[in-house]
C-alpha cells in the first residue's frame, strides 16, 4: 500500500504558560482541531484538520495560540512545489477534481499595484473634501443618444431606467446557499443604509429579504435557481450571469451539504442535492440569444428595471463587451480572474481568465472606439481590495465596482479559502445553524457600512488631491494614472503613460 | 523637446472680452489694449484673438484661417480644400513684422462654400460637413492646421505676448461686434502657433484660463463623436464639447453651461421641482461632459458670447457694463484700461453663465 502522506500545512503553536485549558478553542473550531485530553488535563491539536481560519486564535482569552506554517518540506525543487506534489497525491488517491474557494491566490501580476495616482501641484489647486463638496453619486445605465423636447421646448426626461448609487461601490453576487442567511441579511441591510446595492447571486431571494428590494440586484444564472416573476420584479435591477471570474466557462457549484431546507426552498431544488449550474445558459449560445434574454427579462419587468450582463474577463473580452453593449443590456459587469467564489475547480480558478485591470481598460477603450460607451455602464470586479483600487478602476474607465471578498472580510472572513467545506468558522460560508448564528447580522451590517464609508472618505481625499470634485470627471480619466515597472505593451493596453512621462 | 500636440501642457492665462449688444463695430485695437494690461499673466508663449462680424463682405462664406509649415503643406492643404469646397477668395493674411514674433508659419485665409455635390453625397448637414473637413485636415494633413472656420468671424493667434500678436496681425484694421482675447502662460513648451488660443470650431471660439482636472475624461468621451483632440489642450476639448452640446445635441447655452459646470447635487436638491428635474436630467445624461478643476472661459459664437467660471470659481473673472457694451476679463484692470467709467461691475458666480447677445433688431441673419 502506498501511504497517502500529506503533512499538515500549518502548525498550531500553543503557549502552555498561557493556556488555561478553558477549552474555548475546542468550542470555536468547526474542524475539530482542538481536543481536551482529560488524563493529562491539556489541550491537544490535530493539525491535519487546521485550515488556518484564526477562529481559535481570535477567541483565545490569553493569546496562547498562533498558527504558523508547519515548515515541513520536500526536497526543494523550483519546478515541483510542495502544493503541486501534494495535489498529485490527492488526485491519485481520490480520482477527483480538486476544489478550491475564494479568488485565485497565485503569484500573477496585480496591476493595481503597478498604477500610481496623480495629485495637483501649483498649476491647479487640489480641492479640500473637508471644506468643499465632493461628489461620489453615481448613476448606472444607458445615456440617451439624443435629447428631445416637448411642444413648449422643455427637455423631456428620456433616460432609461438605471441605478443610483451614493458611492460607486456595490456588493457583488454571493448566493444564499454559498453564504449564510445572516451574511445575506447583513449585506442587504448595509446596502440599504449605504444607498447602494447587494446582489442575490444565483440562489434566489429569501422571502425575508424582499423588503430590501430597492437595494437588491436579482441574478439570473444558467441554473435559473429561484427565478420567478415575483423574484424578477422584487429587485432594482436584473443581472444575467454569463460567467464569473473565478470559474469562467463553467456554472456555479454548490455542494449538497449546503442545500439545507431553507436554501432548498429559496432555490426551488431538492434538499441535499448538489447544485451544479449548467456551464452555459442553454438559451444563450450566441449574442442574438443574449439579446432575446435581455428583452425577455425587460418584458417580464415591464421595462422598469435595468438589465446587467455579468461576464468573466477572458481573452476576447473587448469584443464580447461590444456585443453585450449592442444587446440592449444597460450595464456590463466584468469579473476579473482574481474574483472570489464559494467553490470552483482549482485548475479553472487558477488558470483561466485575465486580470480585471487589463480587461477593463480594453473594454472601455473598445466601447469608446465604437462610439457606444454611453450605451452601457461598466462595473468592474475581481478583485478590488481598497479605495485606491476603486479610484484606479474608475480612472481606467469603470462606472462603479463590485466588492465581494472585501465585504466578506468585513464580516469576519479570514480568507482560509475553505468555503467549499461548508464549515465556515465565522458563520459566513456555511449553513450549519450553530455556525450561522456566530455572525450577528446587525453587527455585520454595521461593519460593512463602516468599510464602505471609510473607502468613500478615502476616495474623496484622492479625488480632491487630483482637483476633481465629482466622480464622473474621474471616470476614464487615464491621465490621472501612471504605470510603474510596466512594459510598453502593458502600458498601451492600460492606455496610460509610464511614471515620469 | 516634444511640442504641443505631442504632450499635454498645463498653462495659466489671461482672458478678456468685449461685446457690443447694439452691433456697433468695436475696433480691434481696443481688445489689444485691454489684454496688454495683463501682460504679467502671460509669458510670451502664446496670444490670440477672435473677432466676430469682421468679414461683412463675405459673411455667407466660411472663413478658413490656416497655418502651413511650408509650401508643400500648403499644396496638400489646398488640394484638399479644392476637392471639398468652392474657394471664393484666398489670400495671405496681412501681417507686419514685429521683432518679438518670429518663425511664423505661412498664414493663409480662404473664403469658401462646400461643393454642393460633395455636400449632398456626404448626407451631412452643411455645418457638420465643414466641421468634419476641418478635423480631417488637422488630423491627417501634415503641416496644415485650420485654426479658424466660422462665418463672418476669425481667429488670429501666434507665439508671443498678446499685444505683440495684435500688432503682428494688424488688428486695428478690423472691427467687429465681439472680441475675445487670450494671453498664455504655458509651462514647458517651445511654443507652437496652433497651440495658442482662441481655439475655434465653426463659429464657436473658446478662450480659456485654467487647467481642468477632468481633461482626459472629457477628451475620451467627446472623441467618441468624431472629434480628434490633436492639441491636447483644455481649450480644444472645451470647444469640441460646446460644439457637441450646442450644435449636435441642440442644447441651449444655459443648458450646456449646466452640463459643463453642473450645480452640485445638494444645490440641485434645493431647486423648485421643474428645475430640479431638468438639472438632474442634464447631469445624468451628459455626466462625462462635466468639467472639474479651475476654468474661466469665454465662448464666442455667431451673435453672442458666454462667460463661464468653473463651479467653485477657482479662477478670477470680472464682468462689467457700459451702455450697450459688455466687458469681461480675468482682472478688472483690463476693463478699466479701456473703459474707466463703468455702469456696473460684478464677479459672476461659479457655474453661472453670463450670456450676452446682439439686440433683437441687430441680429441680422443669425440663426435662431
Amino acid at each position: 500500500m502506498i501511504p497517502n502522506e500529506i503533512y499538515a500545512e500549518f502548525e498550531v503553536v500553543r503557549n502552555l504558560d498561557r493556556c488555561t485549558v478553558c477549552r474555548v478553542c475546542e468550542k470555536q473550531c468547526p474542524n475539530g482541531v482542538h481536543t481536551f485530553q482529560a488524563e493529562k488535563g491539556v489541550m491537544l491539536a490535530d493539525e491535519t484538520k487546521c485550515v488556518n481560519c484564526h477562529r481559535c486564535v481570535a477567541f483565545c482569552p490569553t493569546r496562547a495560540l498562533k498558527i504558523v506554517p508547519s515548515g515541513h518540506t520536500f526536497r526543494p525543487n523550483a519546478n515541483w512545489s510542495r502544493q503541486s506534489i501534494e495535489e498529485v497525491y490527492r488526485q491519485a488517491s481520490s480520482g477527483g477534481v480538486l476544489l478550491s474557494s475564494m479568488g485565485n491566490p497565485c503569484s500573477y501580476p496585480v496591476y493595481w499595484d503597478k498604477l500610481l495616482l496623480n495629485a495637483s501641484q501649483v498649476t491647479n489647486p487640489s480641492i479640500d473634501p473637508l471644506r468643499e463638496p465632493m461628489e461620489t453619486r453615481t448613476f448606472l445605465g444607458k445615456k440617451p443618444q439624443r435629447i428631445c423636447r416637448d411642444a413648449s421646448g422643455k427637455l423631456v426626461d428620456n433616460m432609461e431606467p438605471g441605478l443610483e448609487l451614493s458611492t460607486p461601490i456595490l456588493f457583488s453576487a454571493m448566493s444564499y446557499g454559498s453564504i449564510s442567511y445572516n451574511a445575506h441579511a447583513a449585506l442587504a441591510r448595509a446596502a440599504q443604509e449605504l444607498g447602494t446595492y447587494y446582489n442575490t447571486g444565483e440562489g434566489g431571494l429569501h422571502e425575508d429579504f424582499y423588503c430590501y428590494g430597492e437595494n437588491t440586484i436579482v441574478q439570473v444564472a444558467s441554473g435559473r435557481f429561484g427565478v420567478h416573476r415575483e423574484y424578477l420584479n422584487a429587485g432594482a435591477a436584473v443581472e444575467i450571469k454569463i460567467g464569473q471570474g473565478a470559474k469562467p466557462g463553467i456554472g456555479g457549484h454548490l455542494p449538497g451539504s449546503k442545500i439545507v431546507a431553507d436554501v432548498s426552498r429559496t432555490r426551488m431544488i431538492p434538499e441535499g442535492s448538489d447544485a451544479i449550474s449548467p456551464a452555459p445558459h442553454h438559451d444563450i449560445y450566441s449574442l442574438e440569444d443574449l439579446h432575446q434574454l435581455v428583452y425577455s427579462l425587460k418584458e417580464a419587468t415591464g421595462y422598469k428595471k435595468p438589465v446587467i450582463v455579468k461576464v468573466a474577463a477572458v481573452h476576447n473580452i473587448a469584443a464580447i463587451a461590444s456585443g453585450i453593449a449592442r444587446s440592449g443590456a444597460d450595464v456590463i459587469a466584468i469579473d476579473g480572474f482574481r474574483g472570489g467564489t464559494g467553490a470552483a475547480p482549482t485548475r479553472i480558478r487558477d488558470n483561466i481568465g485575465i486580470p480585471i485591470e487589463l480587461a477593463l481598460a480594453a473594454v472601455d477603450q473598445r466601447l469608446r472606439e465604437e462610439g457606444i460607451r454611453g450605451e452601457v455602464s461598466i462595473i468592474a470586479g475581481g478583485s478590488i481590495r481598497s479605495s485606491a483600487d476603486v479610484v484606479k478602476a474608475i480612472a481606467l474607465g469603470a462606472d462603479a465596482v463590485y466588492i465581494g471578498t472585501a465585504a466578506l472580510l468585513a464580516l469576519g472572513c479570514h480568507l482560509c479559502r475553505s468555503c467549499q467545506s461548508g464549515k465556515c468558522a465565522w458563520g459566513i460560508a456555511t449553513q450549519k445553524p450553530e455556525l450561522v448564528k456566530r455572525l450577528n447580522p446587525e453587527e455585520g451590517a454595521q461593519r460593512l457600512v463602516n468599510l464602505v464609508n471609510a473607502w468613500t472618505h478615502e476616495i474623496k481625499e484622492m479625488m480632491g488631491g487630483m482637483g476633481i470634485n465629482s466622480i464622473e470627471a474621474l471616470r476614464g480619466n487615464r491621465l490621472m494614472l501612471r504605470g510603474i515597472g510596466l512594459n510598453e505593451r502593458e502600458l498601451s493596453i492600460l492606455g496610460v503613460s509610464h511614471a515620469g512621462e | 523637446m516634444l511640442k504641443e500636440g505631442q504632450i499635454r501642457i498645463p498653462s495659466g492665462c489671461a482672458i478678456s472680452g468685449i461685446f457690443s449688444r447694439s452691433g456697433k463695430p468695436v475696433c480691434g485695437d481696443r481688445i489689444v489694449r485691454s489684454i496688454a494690461v495683463m501682460h504679467d499673466r502671460s509669458n510670451g508663449l502664446g496670444g490670440g484673438f477672435a473677432g466676430y462680424g469682421i468679414y461683412p463682405e463675405y459673411k455667407d462664406c466660411y472663413a478658413f484661417h490656416v497655418f502651413y509649415d511650408d509650401v508643400e503643406a500648403r499644396q496638400r492643404g489646398e488640394q484638399f480644400l479644392e476637392r471639398h469646397f468652392d474657394i471664393v477668395n484666398l489670400s495671405r493674411i496681412p501681417t507686419r513684422k514685429v521683432p518679438s514674433i518670429s518663425n511664423e508659419p505661412l498664414i493663409w485665409r480662404y473664403f469658401v462654400n462646400p461643393l454642393p455635390h460633395k455636400l449632398a453625397d456626404s448626407q451631412l448637414d452643411e455645418r457638420e460637413y465643414v466641421a468634419r473637413c476641418v478635423i480631417r485636415v488637422n488630423s491627417t494633413i501634415e503641416g496644415a492646421c485650420i485654426f479658424s472656420s466660422g462665418k463672418n468671424m476669425g481667429v488670429f493667434k501666434a507665439v508671443g505676448y498678446p499685444e505683440d500678436v495684435g500688432e503682428f496681425y494688424r488688428l486695428e484694421e478690423y472691427s467687429g461686434y465681439c472680441w475675445t482675447a487670450h494671453g498664455r502662460y504655458p509651462t514647458n513648451t517651445p511654443g507652437w502657433w496652433g497651440g495658442a488660443h482662441p481655439f475655434a470650431m465653426l463659429d464657436y471660439s473658446v478662450v480659456h484660463n485654467g487647467e481642468i482636472s477632468s481633461y482626459d475624461a472629457n477628451r475620451r468621451y467627446v472623441e467618441m463623436f468624431g472629434y480628434r483632440c490633436n492639441l491636447l489642450t483644455d481649450t480644444e476639448v472645451i470647444a469640441y464639447m460646446f460644439d457637441y452640446l450646442l450644435r449636435r445635441q441642440g442644447l441651449t447655452l444655459e443648458e450646456a453651461a449646466h452640463v459643463v459646470a453642473a450645480p452640485f447635487w445638494d444645490t440641485i436638491a434645493r431647486q423648485p421641482e421643474e428645475t430640479k428635474k431638468e438639472l438632474t436630467y442634464l447631469r445624468k445624461a451628459f455626466s462625462s461632459m462635466l468639467i472639474t478643476g479651475p476654468f474661466s472661459i469665454l465662448l464666442g459664437f455667431e451673435g453672442g458670447m458666454m462667460a463661464l467660471n468653473d463651479r467653485l470659481k477657482l479662477r478670477s473673472m470680472v464682468a462689467a457694463e457700459k451702455g450697450d457694451l459688455f466687458y469681461v476679463a480675468s482682472e478688472e484692470c483690463a476693463i478699466r484700461a479701456i473703459e474707466p467709467e463703468l455702469d456696473r461691475v460684478w464677479s459672476p458666480r461659479g457655474g453661472e453663465p453670463v450670456i450676452v447677445r446682439l439686440n433683437e433688431n441687430n441680429r441680422g441673419e443669425e440663426q435662431p
